[in-house]
């Protein structure tokens, strides 16, 4: 059975880099930026961006969108 | 091929929150547009935000709502309610609205049995007035007014209320949730939809306690914030359905 | 005892409270919360009764005066013609309330039955409220349209008019009786029901965002230059509601060389006190404030073209005297006699005080 994968995007200029997202992620696929966003934070940057899809270990579980206070996090998923 | 599966609810604006990183308001406000949304009561919903750090909720979740004096919320969203008892009327407070000024106010609206929800947002410490004790706060907890931690002989030991709440026999539903997990945060979500649908089914009053992390006060990351819910704060106050007098609502 | 039921204007005989009680249900008033507090327990009791004969409409014994004031405030923000009352340590609870009201620009009506105080106090009838009524007693930059009957039938036809005020202003309306007009019994006769559906529509109130963006009604302005339009806006109103609704009553003025300012059951003595006077042949009449907030200053004024003295008649020690020594702006002389704690004063004593200060005036020459 093939696995769903899945993608997110992260609005850096929501994000106020709490890392509660980086903290729950199954597959440890969120680290944090080193280009401050406007607020001022280290936003949190998706690390498989520039992979393909068919690469993605993601599955859209949602479970950083969960957790994310500022509702920064989008997840698509087949 | 791929579908966007967690986006903005529509019942939260799309706006900054000025909530502090790790704040546990974002989450449950979005928790409470993604349930007006689901049960399709938006549009007849009224809030009433607290004094604290959520005064300005009416920026983010996008229903009518009306402002009270601190500690009021439930006797306003009385008055609301009586007045348009076919709307939904809920009422957001910290633990100082709840259960230091508004104590009598709270347990009257209970124990009246008032067909509202109140949605009850304890953080253990009053944050937006810079981190004094609360009167959920923990012993040996620091504070402004704590300093050297909270000590039950000289500032009393932390209250209960939503305990005290179940004994009204006007209440009929009293949950203690968390938003500090993914687990707990569903857990919330479901919590919060309990309790709207009691209010929908006219079943009388429903308050939902929900542990929520303060980074900023309580002087920890919001990692750290989240993990202190789960290691310290709920052997204190334990996350359980406290009194159930409905069962299962559809 | 039970509400009247009857539709026809004729007239009947209740006591003060319970002809306010009437004519705020008669007035189209869906919500009332209240706490029971001497002398003004007859109102809350007669609102129990009353609002209970209706489907649509509310009564709360609330837990206390403060939650009281705080449901009127929801009611109001739903929509509703909403009331409290209660007497003096009760109407201090209510201030915060009532400067939210007055902030977020809410209609409601408060009826403050005025007890002797401060502090505890006695519930013999009083006039120690009129600088918490008329000067805040809550707290920022607004104001609170006051009113003052003096009869049974003003009781009735003050509280339909402080209805209508709170509506039309968007403001709080405080009813400033006392005591004895809660208790004493006079013939009133009341107007026919208003139908909640002739009541005008309101554009601000939160009924739920169906077919319209969601609204909010709120006071809090962090920027102080917001809260500074907000205030002057405030301002703005206020100025209109002095242009448009002071009223008093004057009694025998017209050739008077001294001018008796009493309101409420101080008027009524007053009135006593002028009648003896006049038939010993002094030229006194009396001037009886309606509305104490805004205060008939104009009025005032203008009688100082051909009076140049005033003696001011209160039950406290010294409040709306103020008012008049600002109102005449030092064209006339102001003196001041008060019966504070409850005492009541009978007509001869207040004829002796005018008398007395008639002839040591020499007011006899024109």
């Amino acid at each position: 059975m093939a696995k769903k994968r899945g993608t997110i995007t992260i609005d850096r200029e929501l994000c106020k880099g709490c890392y509660l997202c980086i903290s729950v992620c199954p597959n440890q696929l969120i680290s944090i930026s080193t280009e401050l966003n406007q607020m001022g934070y280290y936003p949190a940057e998706f690390t498989e961006t520039d992979l393909e899809l068919d690469q993605h270990e993601c599955t859209g579980c949602t479970t950083c969108a969960l957790v994310c206070p500022d509702v920064a996090i989008e997840v698509y998923r087949e | 091929m791929l579908k966007k599966v967690f986006t903005r609810p529509r019942y939260l604006k799309d706006r900054v929150f000025h909530y502090c990183p790790g704040c546990g308001h974002s989450i449950i406000h979005r928790l409470i547009a993604e349930v007006l949304e689901e049960l399709e009561i938006g549009d007849r919903t009224i809030c009433v935000p607290p004094a604290g750090c959520a005064v300005l909720a009416y920026d983010y979740i996008d229903v009518d709502m009306g402002e009270s004096p601190h500690g009021r919320g439930t006797a306003l969203a009385t008055g609301i309610k009586r007045v348009l008892p076919d709307r939904i009327v809920f009422s957001y407070q910290g633990d100082g609205d709840i259960a230091a000024i508004g104590t009598a106010e709270t347990i009257h609206a209970a124990n009246r049995g008032e067909n509202i929800s109140v949605i009850f947002v304890n953080n253990g410490c009053y944050g937006m007035t810079g981190g004094q004790m609360a009167p959920t706060t923990l012993p040996g907890q620091n504070s402004t007014t704590t300093p050297g931690g909270r000590d039950v002989s000289r500032d009393a030991a932390p209250i209960d209320l939503s305990e005290m709440l179940a004994i009204a026999k006007g209440s009929t539903y009293i949950e203690r949730t968390a938003v500090n997990s993914p687990k707990n945060i569903r857990r919330t979500k479901k919590a919060i939809t309990k309790a709207f649908k009691i209010q929908m089914a006219e079943k009388g009053f429903s308050l939902i306690e929900i542990l929520s992390p303060c980074p900023v006060n309580w002087k920890l990351s919001p990692v750290e914030a989240a993990k202190r819910i789960e290691e310290e704060i709920t052997n204190y106050f334990p996350i359980k359905v406290i009194k159930d007098n409905i069962g299962k609502i559809a | 005892m039970s509400r009247l039921r009857c539709t026809v204007s004729k007239k009947f005989l209740l006591r003060g409270s319970q002809v306010i009680g009437e004519a705020a249900v008669r007035a189209g008033c869906r919500f009332y919360a209240g706490y029971p507090i001497t002398p003004q327990n007859e109102l809350t009791e007669y609102m129990a009764d009353a609002m209970n004969a209706f489907d649509n409409r509310t009564f709360v014994q609330a837990e206390s005066e403060i939650a009281a004031i705080n449901m009127v405030i929801g009611a109001s923000m739903a929509g509703a013609r909403a009331m409290t009352s209660s007497s003096s340590p009760g109407i201090s609870l209510k201030q915060e309330g009532i400067s939210f009201l007055a902030s977020q620009e809410l209609p409601a009506v408060i009826i403050n039955t005025m007890r002797g105080g401060p502090g505890m106090g006695n519930i013999a009838p009083s006039q120690g409220d009129y600088y918490q009524a008329t000067r805040g007693g809550g707290h920022g930059d607004y104001r609170t349209i006051v009113l003052a009957p003096a009869s049974g039938q003003e009781l009735a036809d003050l509280t339909r008019t402080a209805f209508d005020y709170a509506d039309t202003y968007r403001s709080p309306v405080l009813i400033l009786g006392d005591g004895m007009m809660g208790q004493m019994m006079e013939p009133v006769t009341f107007p026919d029901p208003i139908r909640l559906e002739d009541l005008p529509q309101k554009s601000y109130i939160l009924d739920g965002a169906k077919n319209r963006p969601s609204r909010a009604i709120f006071s809090l302005l962090l920027d102080p230059s917001i809260e500074e339009e907000r205030n002057w806006k405030l301002g703005r109103k206020y100025e209109i509601i002095k242009r448009e609704i002071p009223r008093a009553e004057s009694h025998l003025t017209e050739d008077a060389n001294l001018v008796i300012i009493a309101y409420g059951t101080a008027a009524r003595i007053a009135k006593g006190a002028v009648k003896r006077v006049r038939e010993m042949g002094l030229k006194v009449g009396l001037l009886r404030p309606i509305t104490l907030w805004p205060f008939p200053s104009k009025m005032l004024c203008e009688m100082t073209r051909h009076v140049r003295n005033f003696l001011v008649f209160e039950m406290n020690t010294g409040q709306m005297v103020d008012d008049v020594k600002l109102a005449v702006e030092g064209r006339a002389h102001v003196q001041f006699y008060g019966r504070p704690g409850g005492v009541i004063s009978t007509p001869d004593e207040i004829a002796k005080i005018i008398n007395s200060l008639y002839h040591r005036q020499q007011l006899e020459e024109v």
